[in-house]
């Protein structure tokens, strides 16, 4: 039996748990029904092609967006219906690595991973500098307190804004598009540090991405989307072997085949309906 | 066509009623926020650095030719009517009442109110105000009340700073340079000037400083929803360029008005 499968087995409660959740962009609907649920400690990968919904759904799930219809619960709230208060509750025990780091251009690197201590606990001076010591060291980062994020690069941004993501020793911790923009082997040190994370805290994670490497490396279970909708779940090698074509293709790298007629093409160009 | 025409003034109207509401409630907030705990007092004071002290070298500079200017022009009318010895009234009416809170409004927006907006648009794009939200700081509270709150104190300082800086140009110009009566100038200011009148430039004041802030830090957080389309280097660039129009105007619109109501 594989550590992955036997870290699903032993964590059976549900700590993320979305049901049939519907949103909309003006007339388009973006996210068609999703359901999707993440048990504690395993790590979910989000995958999908660019305008999959993919970004719009990690963005539910952080509260960011309210869905048209639909339950998102996070430990066992729902923040779809939540008040700011509930939210912020909630929003305490999850970390964020946004894609470029997110960090705030005003304060340090230093100052950037303590915020979250500093507003939310009464910590001394010396202890909130042990613990952004201690975080920036487990994203190799030890050294760098005192730099503003504009002299950073992009892999030390994102390690910079995981540091700060991972202060609060969150229960949720959720990357965007984690090895976007990075060489293959900043990429693949990312994806270890997200394991060794994993491994160190415990925490239940979930990799929206589409990069197939990263995926297929660091996750327990993949949900793969399609023009807002679920079209496969499931573990590493049930996607790998799924037989459902817009998967194929996205494993593939194969290119989308986008039948149109004479007509519609007219149109397109034109403006005008014929 | 008369349809789609009809449509697009119907959307237009739509967005603008959308975004005044969404200010509205922006504005409501940032106030309700200002004057209920917990208070960030350092975050205030840096503000106020950044919006005041920061601004006084442009605001001496400004009141001291403008107390000037507006000496001078005074001077060549009242003399042909032999009433120089009303200088100093005039210009501290002018001043008091109208020139420097308008001027120094206008200043304060030129160097604080594009750079409130440049600043918060792109912290909009670059999501670091989702990751506010996300690491449950209100970015409301974080971001933009310690703003408000230094608006509404720096610039009726600079206000007044501009104002005494300028009466001293106006003495300037008309004791030093054209010889009227020094007792004449401070003495037709004293019995002319009233407390109403630096009311209203105080109010004047107090109210640019909020609009100043509520335009600047408003359009920058509502980037992401302007409908120029774009959310990168452009939004915040032509988002910042709109930011500075509509606060020259309302400031110019809030003056005539906040006059009207107090005459």
């Amino acid at each position: 039996m594989s550590s992955k499968q036997s870290a699903d087995q032993a964590s059976p409660e549900v700590v993320i748990d979305v049901e049939h959740l519907v949103t909309h962009y003006g007339e388009r609907r973006i996210l068609d029904g999703v359901n999707l649920s993440v048990r504690k400690g395993e790590i979910l990968v989000i995958m999908g092609g660019s305008g999959s919904g993919k970004s719009t759904l990690l963005r539910h799930l952080l509260g960011l967006h309210h869905p048209t219809s639909g339950a998102i619960r996070l430990l066992g709230t729902d923040i779809a219906t939540a008040n700011q208060k509930k939210l912020y509750e909630i929003r305490r025990n999850i970390g964020v690595a946004f894609q470029k780091g997110a960090l705030l251009s005003s304060l340090t690197v230093g100052e950037n991973v303590q915020l979250p201590l500093r507003e939310h606990t009464a910590l001394d001076e010396q202890t909130i500098g042990i613990m952004t010591r201690m975080k920036l060291d487990m994203v190799n980062l030890h050294g760098f307190e005192n730099l503003k994020p504009a002299e950073l690069s992009g892999g030390m941004l994102k390690r910079a804004g995981l540091a700060r993501a991972i202060i609060m020793d969150p229960k949720l911790l959720f990357f965007d598009e984690p090895s976007a923009g990075l060489d293959p082997v900043v990429a693949a040190e990312l994806d270890e540090l997200i394991l060794r994370i994993r491994k160190a805290m415990g925490i239940t994670i979930v990799v929206v991405t589409h990069e197939l490497d990263s995926a297929f490396k660091i996750a327990d279970r993949i949900t793969v989307l399609d023009e807002g909708k679920i079209v496969v779940s499931g573990t590493v090698d049930e996607v790998r072997n799924t037989d459902n074509q817009r998967v194929q293709d996205l494993l593939n790298r194969k290119p989308r085949d986008e039948a149109m007629d004479a007509d519609e093409y007219l149109r397109r160009l034109t403006g005008h309906t014929l | 066509m008369v349809l789609q025409q009809i449509e697009k003034l119907g959307d237009n109207a739509l967005y603008v009623v959308e975004r005044t509401g969404l200010m509205g409630v922006f504005i409501a907030s940032c106030i309700a926020k200002a004057v209920t705990p917990p208070f960030r007092w350092f975050p205030i004071l840096k503000q106020i650095h950044f919006i005041g002290a920061r601004s006084t070298v442009v605001i001496l500079v400004a009141g001291l030719f403008t107390g000037m200017v507006v000496a001078l022009q005074f001077y060549d009318s009242l003399v042909r009517f032999g009433a120089v010895a009303m200088l100093g009234a005039a210009v501290a009416l002018g001043l008091i009442r109208e020139l420097a809170p308008v001027l120094t409004a206008l200043v304060v927006i030129g160097r604080v109110g594009s750079a409130i907006c440049a600043e918060i648009g792109i912290m909009r794009s670059d999501e670091q105000i989702d990751a506010l939200e996300c690491m449950a700081v209100d970015p409301y509270r974080y971001l933009i009340v310690p703003k408000v709150v230094a608006s509404i104190v720096a610039v009726p300082v600079l206000t007044v700073i501009f104002t005494v800086i300028g009466i001293g140009g106006g003495w300037f110009v008309g004791v030093v340079l054209f010889g009227v009566s020094e007792a004449a100038y401070f003495q037709g200011m004293y019995e002319t000037v009233v407390w109403d009148d630096i009311e209203m430039g105080l109010v004047k004041s107090i109210f640019f400083g909020l609009l100043i802030v509520w335009v600047a830090a408003g359009k920058g957080y509502f980037l992401h929803l302007e409908r120029n389309g774009s959310f990168g280097a452009e939004g915040v660039s032509h988002t910042t360029t709109d930011a500075v129009v509509i606060s020259i105007i309302g400031v110019l619109v809030a003056d005539y008005l906040i006059s009207a109501l107090m005459l």
